[in-house]
């Protein structure tokens, strides 16, 4: 095992020699919020760690508000947390302006950490127990691949520097704001772009220096500034995500010679601090007369959704991303990676959202990385609505039914790169019919219409049509399409004609996938998966496939478009477009049949999938891309007298699977859950064991036996 | 007191200075800027002379526009007023900058009252010619000392006695030079420990009136033709071993040096 740095060791000069190295471990998102508490963990394993206790503040009602919600995933996540009047922080923090606030977010078990020296000291932990040999101030030149048999796919080989090469089976990019550039030396990307936080050190003052700590007071979270107060030793570090996005290109980063501090340590706009050094002073005056010191435009790296970079590069095979890295989830996300590549799969969180399959091409360029890094980087300390959307990089993809649903009024959501309807703005008489109304609560109206319940309760009492061209279709074909198929999933593969509802298991048994597989042919399945899910759902498949070349993937996703039709009145409506028997016996529960449909004169090849993921009785209907808005044409006249209404994915992906009890991947399932415990276990299990290498017992659902 | 400061916005580089492609000039693309610094601790002690004299403290800078962010860091440490001439480039040669500098110090002080003490850098810190400080002083008609480690002011001010003492320091003491004021000093870094702005500083020096302006000067006789990077000067480091194992890697180097003898013991030599 070797380790690689273009810098000096133990600072090379990347964001850690700089950051502020503390951790909150309140966070919304499940994921950052685990690993936040898994690395803090660590940090205070290896005694690098101080207790400081933190305070998040509020000067306005929103960000109270925003406090109850923060409280809640507080309690969600186990962490400690407590509400201050304005005194109470004032007992905590006596330098600071009681008045200027509302009151605060105190987490005790927020704590400062050492990070460099937790370096140096996991770098010597591996080099006596492994011994990993240590290269730094040795620069990366190139990063050299070969092609892997049967795959199509990229294999790592070696790693140029200058000072030669080395031959490696696998090589993990943990490059920092650096690391895109790395990647792309072997044809991969790691969508991330180095952003700058502003820094300022400012000190002496005297109630600091006389703690003759490190830190001594509680770190404040200025929230509604989105700005930060952290001791550190006699002085205060005053850190902000206010000013304006500040991005550059990796190639743009001088190196430890041409720097005249580190290399991210970027020259500071001073123009760019003003406001934030004003609040500062307003929140805690003695800052006013603090000189300062240093101040710094310091690298940090953000990607385009806000979340790590984890796992291996989709293009290169054994190429792995440990990227996008803070401080604060460092220690966690380094297991992460390190039990990815040991087990197969992470063990101490699902990191699908960290994943770095998850990017589709679209995501993975420049524009995109920067145009959404622009947008979120002032998100940092705000308040995000779970369901907010993108204002930029928007229609990146859309379905062939987009311009009905412009006219339709459609409110999109974006998932991913796919613009899908939410709701209709053209069946606000919905709301009314069903008497639905705004919520009580404001924030709970956010990103939500009450049309969104009459489309709900139009399709339980009559039909509703969805599309659902979002769907990632990967057709599996070749004379070992089954085996791998059967290889992939918990259930078994059908004969031809039928579709198989199934979970694909990470090798712990837990929820890698949940997904139909489609025996549309004797050698081909395809598997249909949903939008936020096909990256990973298709790298996994590229890295389990067979090599030798029985078995050809393809994606499918924009040949097929899929229209789903559901409710008490959808037979009715569908029967007037084919003669095929669409009864229970004709198309019953799982299967795939192949019909015409006539749609508006034309015959049109279609295949039925007769399934519900919202409940009610109906199809998924498969037709060619171009014939999609046919179809919509003819299903919406068809049944015109039957109630039909455009339905979003409110009611698709929301109300309606979740009245049903419907799982989705990524929220009710997850690796952390297998079968059993997701209650999707089913009576039997096929013999042949799955890619999970999961004991039969956790997928079989026991039997009670009377004794 | 009223106190002149003559600054220069310079890149603020890293050990490697990398040259645009036309030779012209540093590239600081991503580099900040400063001054060299001797101004700053020439900032510093004229922040301090009105401390103590009161009166009034002035920056002067020849440059850019950018130069502007010099002018307001030396109004975030507390000198109270500022004139860019802004001559759209980073320096002009010596004696060309010492014309507009000397044009500009005449109108200020015509306006506004003669300075007791000009002071400059003892050289700036991209060309370092030197001269600049000097060719003001004498077209001013100012007497003036260059490299000045320390100040004090001996009688009182606003009288023609006043007398400047400046200490020069040289390898064999210092050297101290009386100059009857108005006069002109350059300094070096030492002279006093430049305070950082606070915070409340910075926010003040916003809201300065930076007085820039242009000038006509004529060019010197001095041009550059272009830059050039020397050769780096790479040393190899090589490691002769660690702890006692590297011993005789060591004794056999300084055999190769010629600086061991087989008599070179600890006992021979009374260690």
């Amino acid at each position: 095992m070797v380790l690689i740095d273009k810098g000096p060791l133990p600072n090379p000069g990347g964001s850690t020699g700089h950051a502020s190295n503390f951790i909150f471990p309140v966070d919304h998102n499940k994921e950052m919020a685990l690993l936040g508490v898994q690395s803090a963990n660590q940090y205070r394993d290896v005694e690098r760690s101080v207790d400081s206790g933190g305070i998040e503040v509020a000067r306005t009602p929103e960000r109270m508000d925003e406090f109850q919600r923060r409280m809640t995933s507080a309690k969600a996540w186990g962490v400690e947390a407590e509400l201050l009047t304005p005194a109470q922080v004032k007992e905590l923090v006596p330098f600071i302006n009681e008045n200027v606030i509302l009151g605060g977010f105190s987490c005790p078990s927020v704590s400062v950490v050492d990070s460099l020296d937790t370096g140096t000291l996991f770098r010597n932990e591996a080099i006596e127990k492994t011994g990993l040999k240590v290269f730094a101030n040795t620069e990366v030149l190139d990063v050299e691949t070969e092609d892997e048999p049967g795959t199509g796919l990229q294999k790592v080989t070696a790693v140029v520097t200058d000072k030669g090469r080395i031959e490696a089976e696998y090589v993990v990019v943990a490059c920092g704001v650096w690391s895109n550039r790395i990647a792309n030396m072997a044809g991969a990307t790691i969508p991330l772009v180095p952003a700058v936080h502003q820094m300022a050190d400012v000190g002496p003052m005297d109630i600091l220096a006389e703690t003759q700590s490190e830190i001594s007071y509680p770190i404040v979270r200025d929230m509604d500034t989105f700005c930060y107060e952290r001791q550190s030793s006699g002085s205060m570090e005053v850190g902000s995500y206010a000013h304006r996005p500040i991005l550059h290109h990796p190639d743009d980063i001088p190196s430890n010679e041409e720097a005249a501090l580190s290399p991210t340590e970027m020259p500071f706009t001073p123009d760019d601090f003003d406001q934030q050094m004003e609040e500062a002073i307003e929140l805690m005056d003695m800052l006013g007369d603090a000189e300062i010191k240093y101040a710094i435009n310091g690298l940090l790296s953000l990607t385009p959704d806000a979340m790590p970079c984890l796992g291996e590069t989709t293009e290169v095979r054994n190429l792995w991303s440990a990227a996008a890295v803070w401080v604060k989830e460092g220690p966690g996300m380094a297991q992460v990676v390190a039990e990815w590549m040991t087990y197969g799969y992470p063990r101490v969180i699902d990191a699908h959202g960290a994943d770095i399959a998850r990017f589709y091409d679209h995501e993975r360029n420049d524009e995109h990385i920067w145009s959404r890094a622009e947008e979120h980087f002032n998100k940092t300390y705000g308040i995000v609505h779970p369901a907010e959307q993108w204002e930029n990089r928007r229609n990146l993809q859309v379905s062939p039914l987009f311009e009905r649903q412009e006219v339709l009024d459609a409110f999109f959501f974006q998932a991913r790169t796919w613009e899908r309807p939410q709701w209709y703005g053209s069946n606000a008489d919905l709301a009314e019919r069903y008497n639905v109304a705004e919520r009580e609560v404001e924030w709970d109206n956010r990103w939500w219409s009450p049309i969104t319940v009459g489309e709900h309760l139009n399709m339980r009492d009559n039909v509703g049509l969805i599309d659902l061209s979002a769907f990632q279709e990967f057709e599996i074909s070749g004379p070992g399409a089954v085996e791998f198929a059967d290889y992939l999933c918990v259930n078994k593969i059908g004969p031809v004609g039928r579709a198989t509802y199934t979970p694909w298991l990470t090798p712990d048994g837990g929820f890698h996938s949940d997904l139909t597989m489609h025996r549309t042919a004797e050698d081909v399945v395809v598997v249909v998966t949903g939008v936020f899910d096909g990256g990973r759902d298709l790298s996994w498949m590229k890295k389990y496939m067979p090599k030798d070349g029985s078995v050809t993937l393809t994606d499918r996703t924009l040949e097929v478009s899929t229209l789903g039709l559901w409710g008490p009145n959808a037979p009715a409506t569908l029967t007037k477009l084919t003669d095929a028997d669409l009864s229970h016996e004709g198309s019953s529960y799982g299967s795939l049949v192949e019909v015409k449909l006539n749609l508006g004169g034309e015959e049109v090849n279609a295949t039925l999938f007769r399934i519900s993921y919202v409940g009610d009785t109906g199809w998924e209907i498969y037709v060619a891309w171009d014939k999609a808005p046919m179809l919509w044409d003819a299903l919406m006249e068809a049944g015109a007298d039957l109630g039909i209404r455009a339905t979003g994915g409110g009611v698709y992906g929301t109300s309606g699977r979740i009245e049903k009890g419907y799982r989705l991947q990524g929220a009710e399932l997850e690796s952390e859950y297998n079968p059993l415990e997701a209650g999707l276990a089913r009576p039997k299990v096929k013999s042949a064991t799955s890619s999970a290498r999961t004991p039969i017992s956790l997928l079989a659902k026991p039997v009670t036996r009377k004794c | 007191m009223r106190v002149l400061v003559c600054v220069k916005r310079v890149p603020a580089p890293g050990a490697k200075i990398n040259i645009t492609d036309d030779g012209q000039s540093v590239d600081a693309t991503n580099l900040g800027h400063t001054m060299s610094p001797h101004e700053e601790c020439g900032l510093e002690l004229a922040v301090q002379l009105v401390e103590v004299h009161g009166g009034e403290s002035h920056v002067l800078t020849l440059g850019v526009a950018a130069a502007d962010e010099q002018c307001r860091w030396a109004a975030s440490i507390g000198i109270n007023k500022a004139t860019l001439v802004d001559v759209g480039t980073q320096g002009w040669d010596p004696q060309r900058t010492a014309s507009a500098m000397t044009d500009a110090i005449r109108a200020i002080e015509a306006a506004e009252g003669g300075f007791d003490v000009m002071i400059f850098g003892n050289e700036s810190a991209d060309t370092g010619g030197f001269q600049v400080g000097i060719r003001v002083a004498q077209a001013l008609g100012r007497p003036m000392v260059n490299a000045i480690k320390g100040v004090n002011i001996s009688a009182g001010i606003d009288g023609a006695d006043t007398v400047l003492e400046a200490q020069r320091e040289t390898d064999s003491g210092m050297e101290v030079y009386k100059l009857a004021m108005p006069c002109a000093i350059g300094v070096k870094e030492g002279i006093t420990w430049p305070r950082y702005p606070t915070m409340r500083g910075r926010l003040a020096s916003k809201k300065l009136a930076v007085d820039v302006g242009a000038s006509e000067a004529a060019p010197g006789g001095q041009t550059m033709v272009r830059l050039n990077r020397p050769e780096e000067q790479v040393s190899e480091t090589i490691i002769l071993g660690e702890g006692a194992a590297a011993a005789p890697a060591v004794i056999e180097l300084l055999k190769e040096l010629g600086l061991w003898s087989q008599g070179s013991t600890k006992q021979e030599v009374g260690a």
